[in-house]
């Protein structure tokens, strides 16, 4: 069986993706696949996701109304600014038939892709593994290069 | 088009849902039985081919009718 291993660092809706994508894909063409997410990737394990995207320091993002060429880049930092490119992502995810993340992640759990969180990470950040879903185990840098040292594919994300 | 057995509408779904799906409704029919899926997605076209060849299932035929792609696939 091949195998893939990801190391996903990214916590924003958009750089969420990637990660899920390629490990469901992966698992449905017969790939064992893990994902080790570690510093803001940690994000994409809460039971609850509240992840946003920010077209700030991002100017290859397209935006609505071709916003991206004539709308002045500190006004992105406005209040509230986010929030609403976020809403505005999200229904255009929604409007061209893009998963949800949650869904994206359920497959992946019901396609045994295993999850591991970075322990570091998680004590770094005092977070709650109580605010992560179940399914998830908590590892280092050496547990991933167990499986990643076998794999066929490793990415960072 | 061929007889199949099972059918999976996956009109209006983005990559990689109908290759998710569909792997799911493969899962639900024996093998040797034909699987029709119907996408709207036009990268499915490669993709369907290209999951085909991994996972050993049959890709019986790949066709466009009046603006859907239409797979059928054979379970191994």
């Amino acid at each position: 069986m091949k195998k893939l291993a990801i190391i996903a660092t990214k916590g924003s809706l958009d750089w969420a993706y990637p990660p899920f994508i390629l490990a469901s894909t992966a698992a449905a063409l017969g790939y064992e696949v893990q994902i080790f997410f570690t510093f803001y990737g940690l994000q994409l394990l809460r039971k609850k996701l509240t992840l946003e995207v920010t077209p700030l320091g991002n100017p290859g993002m397209p935006m609505p109304m071709n916003m991206d060429r004539w709308f002045p880049t500190f006004m992105l930092a406005a209040p509230g600014m986010q929030s609403i490119m976020t809403s505005m992502m999200k229904k255009k995810m929604k409007d061209k038939g893009v998963a949800s993340l949650e869904e994206l992640r359920e497959l992946c759990l019901e396609a045994d892709v295993k999850f591991v969180a970075c322990q570091m990470t998680v004590d770094l950040f005092d977070m709650n593994p109580k605010d992560f879903i179940d399914n998830v185990e908590y590892a280092g840098a050496a547990a991933f290069f167990e499986f990643a040292g076998d794999s066929d594919i490793c990415l960072y994300v | 088009m061929a007889n199949f057995d099972a059918e999976f509408d996956a009109s209006g779904l983005n990559c990689p849902l109908p290759i998710l799906k569909a792997k799911k409704a493969l899962g639900g029919i024996e093998s040797g039985k034909v699987l029709h899926i119907i996408a709207t997605d036009p990268g499915s076209v490669k993709d369907f081919d290209a999951f085909a060849k991994q996972t050993g299932h049959e890709l019986l035929e790949s066709r466009e009718e009046g603006g859907k792609f239409h797979f059928l696939i054979k379970k191994s």
